[in-house]
Formats: structure tokens, C-alpha cells, sequence
């Protein structure tokens, strides 16, 4: 059924609303990314199967469903039962009958499956407790592809209230009054962009949703575009209306098959619904929207190599002296802003700025999605107001460090971004501050590093991987990149010669102050806030050949520490050299430290905190290789001796240049 | 810059360019009219079809590029350009069975490395290499974003997580 005017789209959510009050109890399986992977799909097939065979299904106001993603990815698959609000975690498709039985039919809480015990409820549920849910807010509550389910939700009220009250100018203004920031990485003011886009010159414009999210250990943007498709495409239409656009694209990565599926689907729905396409809701504006499939290159999520790929080129960025609300896709004005950024202006439109802004910290307002991975007990995703702190987020919601580790550092931003010590835990996550602090806010990734990274591994792997994804336009980028890998494998290898580090830190600012776009200009971001964070570890790698995590393998000895040592001997048992021999079951392993091959993969089993890393003793070989210090070729070789023996045993990744090539110096 | 030494070692064994005799008698050109057909003609649609070819054929085809700047009137070196700068396409064709090892951070924190490793050993193949038979293609992927469950690797596209240097064996 089309929806021909403002009020249909009103009138039907009153009528959905009626009807979903004859639901007494329904379940909703976490659809979301991390779910889907733990194997939600048999949990989901087989409650369905169960509620089916007690005959619950349909008329006994009971169902089951598949929800958005709920967040905590490190317990599912996860099923929700609404109206009372518990969190089962981990369910297996084995338990869906009780679960049927029990919980659906009798209202039954079923303690087994619940994360604690003690906590039923998952609103009181330690990682639910610091969060606010605006972007989130209907996961977990609506079908993802039910445009009945979103508009009984509210959605598609800011558009008709747009449409039949506000006009585009208001509609404008609202946004450049909520203070919204580009949720894309760099902050920039939304509302700047809109009223830019909207005095442009031109009757053709064009609005542009940025869903390539390349970050890795990012899926916020993958949750909303999977769990909530409809939020974008309002928020995509309110922005058409605002600025005269009659197009619109969304590019998602193609990494991400689900997301493309979902929003082609909603854009669908929405077409055959009257809520876009032509004379949208009977008011005569029309917009038609596209959604177009990356290719697989990190570069496209850098908003001029996007419009670039959307007009069949490669995506190569371009400088910005002039920006894209003037002249972007074709050259046309064009107004864009990434998912998130998009999701939020239903919201604002229909809630006005002041409701916007009072939520969220001064300059900062609003709320973010974070995908808090890594060494954590929880991962997820949060979505807390900006200017929560770093360390509420880590050890209040992701539940602090794995069991005998502590944790070192947080990085945030995603490959741009740098990575913030223990001690800078109280600093607000928000626009202002992780600049300050030499970070970046990025698209919300918060991957927390414990006590086994090693910073200068994690530098080498960000600067790794930023190299891979570099265009190749500016040599600064291209080549900086390549030196500045080279030294850190160096390092990474017990190869370090005495200069390295300044000369990392002098080849970091010059690509920062001298690369073309937004990637190259903060791809030296790791590694210069880990050199002003971690300077010790560098200095111990460049000096020593010693790395204190016991990650770079050939740099340390594992050392037990027998009143830590619980006797448990999973250490024995994983070691791939029979270093470690047990010769009574009360004492502690016993290192053979002429076998060890120092790959750690002790410390990583270790659960008690009683093997750490060790700088070597100064043995023969060593020796021979800081006498041997002013040619390189000899130390590189017996480091690399030493490396190829850890790794042809423990089967670590080998680089492709061999131990004779030689470092370019400047 | 691995671009680059892609781009050298293809002008070396320039098979590509100058084109293989009995492989374009055997080429299914029916195939790539049917893909073409459906495309209209602005430059927009190139990326869309590049897709489609890839999916079609496990590569992309020279026949495939070069009937495409005439379909889109564009030059054949930016078609190449295109065709050369995205990952998702591949100038040779790629394994029956894909593994993509994810290489995200909380992977590589939580040992994908590791596994990537054992993987290449395994196959006998680098990341980015498919085996001599066609049969097996190992790849790397940037994050799939089901971090909870790492290190994580897809085979065809169905995730599996929580993987170690022995459990990788499974995949194959």
C-alpha cells in the first residue's frame, strides 16, 4: 500500500502500534554481525522450529524474530525476551525447545542462560549500564528489514513532519543547530556542509552516504547498515529534501554482502511505499536513491576517492580546495556524510537541536558507537554519549583485562588513529580531546592492547597496513610508509640500530605535515603517539633487542615466576620447542632456555600472570652481535638466523624481502 | 607499491596484453554479451559490471576489459587502471575454494598471524596465491567485523571463529 500523504505514514504507525500490543511475549535473536558468526541463524531456526511445534506461533500472541545487533558480539548468540528485558547469552540451537517452553510460553527465567547469574535484566547488565542507545535504539526491538517494524518504532515521523509542517530551510536549520558532528572520523560540523550544500548554485545536487567502512576492528557502521537500513534512508531523504538533491547514493563496502543486501532491500521497500521515488508522501519532491558496492580499497572511505569510485573511476583522493557541498560527485554540489552521521538526523528533526544537544558533552553532542575489541573480557559495541571517559568504556562495559593480564593501552580511530597509555583513561572520548591527546576520534574503534602487545609491533602493523591500502598518488605516503615500515620491522626483527627511533619520528611528521589527503596526512598517527607514549619499549628495542611483551619473537626469554605459578603446566603443553619440561607437579615448568625458541606462546597461555618476558643474557651470540654493531649486514643475519629458526617452529608470517635486503637510509 | 611490482611482472609476461590464441578460441563471449546487455552505457556502471564479470568468471578476463571500454567508449587503459586498483578484482583467475583470513586488529592481536601462517603452510600457497589446480585460493581480508570471535577466517563466505594454528586444518 502507497502512502500518498504525510499523515498515512502517521496513521499507520498508530495502527502498528495497536497491534503490537497484542503481543504478550516475543524473542528476538541478535541478527547482528558478531551473532550471525557465533551461528545465530540455527539458534534463530531452531526456536522458530520450537515455537512452531507448541503451536505458539501467530495467533498466541508470542513470536520469534531477528533482531539488529544488541552489542555484546563476545557472548553470543544472544536472544532477548521482551516485555520483561532478560539477556539470554551463548544459546545454542540444543537449547531452543526450553527456551520455547519455559521462557515463551510460561514467562519462566531460565538462570542457566543468563551471563550472571545474578543479573536477569539486561539493562542492569554491567556492559548495558554505561550506554545510551540513540543510533542503536531499535535494534533489538524491530525486524531489520520491516519498514512496518521501523515506522512503529517512529520511524519516518521527522520525514512527514518535514514534509507537511517544517520545509527545507527548517529542516536545514534543525541540523546546524544540533551542533551534529561528522561521525565519520573527522568531526567535522554537519551543519556547515548542509547550509554549504543548500546555497549552492545548480538545480543538480546529490547526497552521498559514506558505508565503506575499512577500519579494521570497526563493524559499527555494518550493524547499523545491517540492523537498522531504514534509518539511513530517512535520514538520506530528510538531507535531499534540505538541500534541493533529486539523487542519492550510498556506498558500502563489498566486504559487507548483508549490509548491500539489507539496504537494497529497504530502498525497495521505501520505493513501492511512496517514502521515496517520486511525489514522495503525495508532496511533490522526489528522490531517487542508489546504493553502489565498493571495490575493496581502504582509500574509497576517504570522501573524495568515494565520489571518485561512484563515477566508475579509481579511487584515487583529490586535494580539497574545494569542498565537496560545492563541488563534489560530477562536480555537482554534493552533500556527504557517513552512515552514522545519516542515522542521526531522524532523530533531530523529528526531536529538535536541543534535545539533541543535551545529550552528549559541550561542542561534542550526541551519542557514538564504539566497537570496543582486542584484549578485553567484552567485546561489543557501545554506543555511549560523547565525553564518556576512555576507561568506563574499557573496564566498565568491556569488563577491563583477560584474566592474569593488565591492560596497556586502548587505540582508537581505526588505522589513522594512535593509541592512548593506561594513565590517559579518564580523557573524554570526543572530537576535542583525542586530538589533543595525539589520537583521533576516527569512526569510534576502540581496540584494547593488554600486557602482551607490543607497541612497536602494533606501529609496524598499522604502518604495514596502511602501506598496502596507500593509493600510490603522493610520495610522501607511498614511500614514507615504506621507509617507515622497514625500520620497524627492523626493529621487530632485533635488527634496531642506534638513530632509528628519531629517524622514525622525523620520517612520521614529515608524511603528517606533507601527504594529500585526510589517510596519508595521519597515517603516521600509531606511530608517533605510540613513540610519545612508549618511548621506553622503543628504546628497548632499538638498544637492547629486547621486547618486554614477548611478541617479537627472538627478543626475550619467558622467566616463571613460581609464586604467580598455579601449577597448571598448559604452558608445557603448548610449547612448540618441549622447552618447558615438568619434573614434579608441585614445582613450576622448568625453561630450558638452550631450546627455547622465545616465540611466547607460553605467555600468551599463561591465565595466572606468572610467565613474563626477560631481555636475554648477554650469551655469546649476542655478544658477538653488539661487537659486530657498525656493519649491519652480520647483526641483520643473525637476527634473521634467529628468526627463521622461531619461525620455520612456530610457523610466525614471514616477510617477502629476505635478511639480506638492504634498508634505504636518508 | 605492491601494486606497482603487480603491474611490472604483468608487463613482463605480457601474455595478457598481447593475448592467448587457443584461450580466446575458448572463450565464452556469449557470457560476456549476456553481461554487457544489461549495462547501460555511462562510465557509473563500469565498477557494477567489473563486479559482475569477477563474480562470473573468478577474474576478469582481457576479453572482459577490453569489450568494455567499447561498451563504455572509455579508454582500455583506464578500464585496466580500474580493473587493476580495487582488491575485490582479480587479473587471474581465482581458487574454486576461498579462504580469506581476516588481518584485522583484533585479529592480529589475538593471533591471526598464527593462523595465517599455518594456512600457508597448510596450502602450500602465500596470502594473495591460488593453488596450481584452481582448486584452493588463500586470501587476506581487512576485518569482517566479528572481532568477539578471534582470530577469524571465512571459507566462501561462511565465517568461522575462535580459530588456532591446529584448528585452521578444519577450514580445508
Amino acid at each position: 500500500m502507497r502512502l500518498d500523504n504525510p499523515a498515512a505514514a502517521d496513521e499507520l504507525r498508530t495502527r502498528l502500534i495497536n497491534e503490537n500490543k497484542t503481543f504478550t511475549r516475543r524473542l528476538w535473536v541478535c541478527g547482528g554481525p558478531g551473532c550471525l558468526a557465533a551461528g545465530a541463524a540455527g539458534v534463530f531456526a531452531a526456536l522458530a522450529d520450537a515455537v512452531a511445534g507448541l503451536g505458539l506461533a501467530g495467533s498466541a500472541g508470542m513470536s520469534c524474530e531477528l533482531s539488529g545487533c544488541l552489542g555484546l558480539c563476545e557472548k553470543g548468540p544472544l536472544v532477548q525476551v521482551e516485555p520483561e528485558g532478560w539477556l539470554y547469552a551463548k544459546v545454542t540451537p540444543a537449547d531452543a525447545p526450553e527456551i520455547a517452553l519455559e521462557t515463551l510460553s510460561k514467562g519462566e527465567l531460565i538462570v542457566r542462560l543468563l551471563d550472571d547469574p545474578k543479573i536477569p535484566l539486561k539493562d542492569d547488565h554491567p556492559f548495558y549500564k554505561p550506554q545510551r542507545r540513540l543510533i542503536m535504539s531499535r535494534m533489538g526491538r524491530t525486524r531489520p528489514d520491516s519498514l512496518e517494524d521501523y515506522v512503529a518504532a517512529g520511524g519516518y515521523s521527522a520525514l512527514s513532519k518535514a514534509l507537511s509542517e517544517l520545509g527545507p530551510g527548517e529542516v536545514s536549520r534543525r541540523v546546524e543547530a544540533s551542533g551534529l558532528r561528522g561521525r565519520g572520523g573527522g568531526g567535522f560540523p554537519a551543519g556547515r556542509k548542509w547550509a554549504a550544500c543548500r546555497s549552492a548554485p545548480g538545480p543538480v545536487k546529490y547526497v552521498v552516504a559514506n558505508g565503506d567502512e575499512g577500519d579494521p576492528g570497526a563493524f559499527m557502521n555494518r550493524s547499523l547498515m545491517e540492523g537498522d537500513p531504514f534509518s539511513v534512508v530517512e535520514g538520506m531523504t530528510l538531507g535531499a529534501y534540505a538541500v534541493g538533491a533529486a539523487e542519492g547514493f550510498i556506498y558500502v563496502r563489498h566486504e559487507y554482502p548483508l549490509s548491500v543486501a539489507r539496504l537494497k532491500k529497504a530502498v525497495g521497500t521505501a520505493e513501492e511505499r511512496g517514502l521515496l521515488g517520486e511525489n514522495i508522501l503525495g508532496s511533490g519532491f522526489s528522490f531517487k536513491l542508489r546504493t553502489v558496492e565498493g571495490g575493496g580499497a581502504f582509500v574509497c572511505g576517504e570522501s573524495t576517492a568515494l565520489m571518485a569510485s561512484i563515477e566508475g573511476r579509481e579511487g584515487q583522493p583529490r586535494v580539497k580546495y574545494v569542498r565537496s557541498a560545492e563541488r563534489g560527485l560530477w562536480d555537482r554540489p554534493t552533500l556527504l556524510q557517513n552512515v552514522e552521521s545519516w542515522a542521526n538526523v531522524p532523530a533531530i528533526v523529528a526531536e529538535g537541536p536541543e534535545w539533541f544537544k543535551s545529550i552528549g558533552a559541550e561542542g561534542n553532542p550526541g551519542t557514538k558507537v564504539f566497537s570496543l575489541v582486542g584484549q578485553v573480557r567484552r567485546s561489543g559495541l557501545v554506543e555511549t554519549p560523547l565525553g564518556t571517559p576512555v576507561g568506563t568504556l574499557v573496564d566498565g562495559a568491556g569488563g577491563g583485562a583477560r584474566p592474569g593480564r593488565t591492560i596497556k593501552a586502548v587505540q582508537t580511530g581505526g588505522p589513522s588513529g594512535g593509541c592512548l597509555p593506561r594513565e590517559k583513561f579518564d580523557l573524554p572520548l570526543d572530537f576535542d580531546h583525542l586530538p589533543a591527546a595525539g589520537t583521533i576520534m576516527g569512526s569510534g574503534g576502540l581496540i584494547v592492547m593488554d600486557d602482551l602487545s607490543c607497541m612497536v609491533d602494533v606501529a609496524r602493523y598499522f604502518t604495514g597496513f596502511l602501506s598496502g591500502e596507500s593509493c600510490g598518488k603522493c610520495a610522501p605516503c607511498r614511500e614514507g610508509l615504506t621507509l617507515i615500515g622497514r625500520i620497524l620491522d627492523d626493529l621487530c626483527r632485533g635488527r634496531g640500530r642506534r638513530g632509528d627511533v628519531l629517524e622514525l619520528a622525523s620520517l612520521g611528521e614529515t608524511l603528517s605535515r606533507t601527504a594529500l589527503c585526510g589517510l596519508g596526512q595521519s597515517a603516521a598517527n600509531p606511530l608517533l603517539s605510540t613513540i610519545r607514549y612508549f618511548a621506553e619499549e622503543y628504546r628497548e628495542h632499538e638498544e637492547e633487542g629486547f621486547c618486554r611483551s614477548g611478541r617479537c619473537q627472538g627478543m626475550f626469554v619467558p622467566e616463571i615466576d613460581a609464586d604467580a605459578c598455579r601449577r597448571c603446566f598448559r604452558c608445557a603443553k603448548v610449547c612448540p620447542a618441549r622447552a618447558a619440561t615438568v619434573k614434579s607437579k608441585r614445582e613450576p615448568p622448568e625453561i630450558d632456555l638452550g631450546a627455547c625458541v622465545s616465540c611466547g606462546a607460553c605467555l600468551a597461555e599463561c591465565r595466572f600472570g606468572a610467565l613474563r618476558a626477560a631481555p636475554k643474557k648477554k650469551t655469546g651470540e649476542t655478544k658477538a652481535r653488539e661487537s659486530s654493531k657498525p656493519t649491519p649486514d652480520d647483526s641483520s643475519e643473525a637476527a634473521a638466523g634467529r628468526c627463521s629458526q622461531a619461525e620455520a617452529r612456530t610457523g610466525s608470517q614471514k616477510e617477502k624481502k629476505g635478511p639480506g635486503s638492504k634498508r634505504r637510509r636518508s | 607499491m605492491s601494486r606497482l611490482i603487480h603491474f611490472c611482472h604483468f608487463l613482463v609476461n605480457s601474455d595478457y596484453f598481447v593475448g592467448n590464441i587457443r584461450a580466446m578460441s575458448q572463450f565464452d563471449f556469449q557470457t560476456l554479451e549476456d553481461l554487457l546487455a544489461g549495462t547501460p552505457t555511462e562510465p557509473r556502471h563500469l565498477l557494477p559490471f567489473l563486479q559482475r564479470t569477477q563474480e562470473k568468471f573468478r577474474h576478469l578476463p582481457r576479453e572482459a576489459l577490453l569489450a568494455a571500454a567499447a561498451h563504455f567508449s572509455l579508454p582500455a587503459s583506464r578500464v585496466f587502471a580500474v580493473a587493476s586498483f580495487y582488491k575485490a578484482f582479480s587479473l587471474v583467475p581465482k581458487g574454486e575454494r576461498l579462504i580469506a583470513v581476516c588481518q584485522g586488529t583484533a585479529c592480529h592481536l589475538r593471533g591471526g598471524p598464527q593462523v595465517a601462517a599455518s594456512l600457508e603452510k597448510r596450502l602450500g600457497l602465500k596470502i594473495g596465491q591460488t593453488s596450481a589446480d584452481g582448486r584452493y585460493g588463500l586470501e587476506s581480508v581487512n576485518c569482517l567485523g566479528a572481532c568477539a570471535l578471534a582470530p577469524v577466517a571465512t571459507v566462501d563466505g561462511a565465517v568461522r571463529g575462535h580459530l588456532t594454528p591446529g584448528r585452521a586444518a578444519e577450514l580445508l
